[in-house]
């Protein structure tokens, strides 16, 4: 049986771009920042109530993970805005939506209405869209 | 209104090193105490002064990390007096901070000898990091 869910990665253009927007902007924590090579870092961070998961800021330009045509293929598909990462979940959406607008994140849909709550979605710095939900208190 | 309470979380997130009276802050954004107290936690899931409390143990545990005091830490990071900074870090953490201080310079000395040890293999093998790189 599958427990829970421990690590996930997000392919980023550039990690201190990325560093700076997930702890600066979403205000995350960072878990682990540990040398790979070729000036990148197995990077984690994790939202600030949910210390057990950590999400990897994978490089897609350094650390030697792809070769150059096929990193160049998925940051053009990253930049694109071809991947959704995952849902976050929040308090008071509005709240949330408010500071992260004031902080310069990118939202492509505003506070809405959905039957399981409200939702926004908004850009990583990378292209990358992740719905923000204020799930009805039933769910 | 939204606005006004974003804008208070905001003020602690950048000024949490400070003395910061939340009676202030409620004023500041022209809310009651009581009306303040309710939208903060509304917003946030939580008290302000339990964010404050939280930010600021947050940046102690960094300060500690990058090899700071017990003392300076509680200072740097807005506490009033060592002891009370002492059990309130060691209530929520359930470590105290000198024995958080130990255990973080045993885990930078591991970090520096063995770095690939602290990333899940499976990464380290399909992306050839133990081998400087893998080019897949």
């Amino acid at each position: 049986m599958i427990a829970k869910l421990s690590h996930a990665s997000i392919y980023v253009l550039d990690q201190e771009s990325a560093y700076d927007f997930y702890i600066n902007k979403l205000g995350f924590v960072e878990k682990m920042k540990i040398p790979i090579g070729d000036d990148a870092f197995w990077l984690t961070v994790c939202p600030r109530d949910q210390k057990e998961i950590e999400i990897t800021l994978m490089p897609i330009n350094r650390g030697g993970m792809f070769k150059a045509e096929v990193a160049q293929q998925l940051s053009e598909l990253v930049k694109n805005g071809t991947f959704g990462f995952g849902v976050f979940e929040c308090t008071d959406i509005f709240a949330t939506y408010q500071e992260l607008k004031d902080k310069g994140v990118v939202f492509t849909k505003e506070p809405t209405q959905e039957f399981y709550g409200v939702e926004a979605m908004f850009k990583d710095d990378s292209g990358n869209w992740f719905s923000l939900t204020q799930f009805k208190k039933e769910n | 209104m939204y606005k006004r309470v974003v804008e208070a979380k905001l003020y602690m997130d950048s000024h949490y090193h400070e003395k910061i009276d939340l009676n202030n802050i409620s004023n500041q954004a022209n809310f009651s105490k009581y009306h303040f107290l309710r939208l903060f936690k509304h917003a946030f899931g939580k008290s302000p002064h339990q964010y404050l409390i939280e930010t600021r143990l947050l940046a102690a545990k960094k300060l500690l990390r990058e090899n700071n005091s017990v003392k300076d830490t509680c200072y740097k990071v807005g506490f009033e007096s060592v002891p009370s900074f002492i059990t309130l870090f060691k209530k929520r953490e359930n470590i105290t901070p000198n024995e958080y201080l130990k255990k973080n310079k045993q885990v930078e000395k591991e970090k520096e000898e063995r770095p690939l040890s602290f990333i899940p293999n499976c990464f380290v093998e399909n992306f050839g990091w133990d081998k400087g790189g893998g080019n897949k």
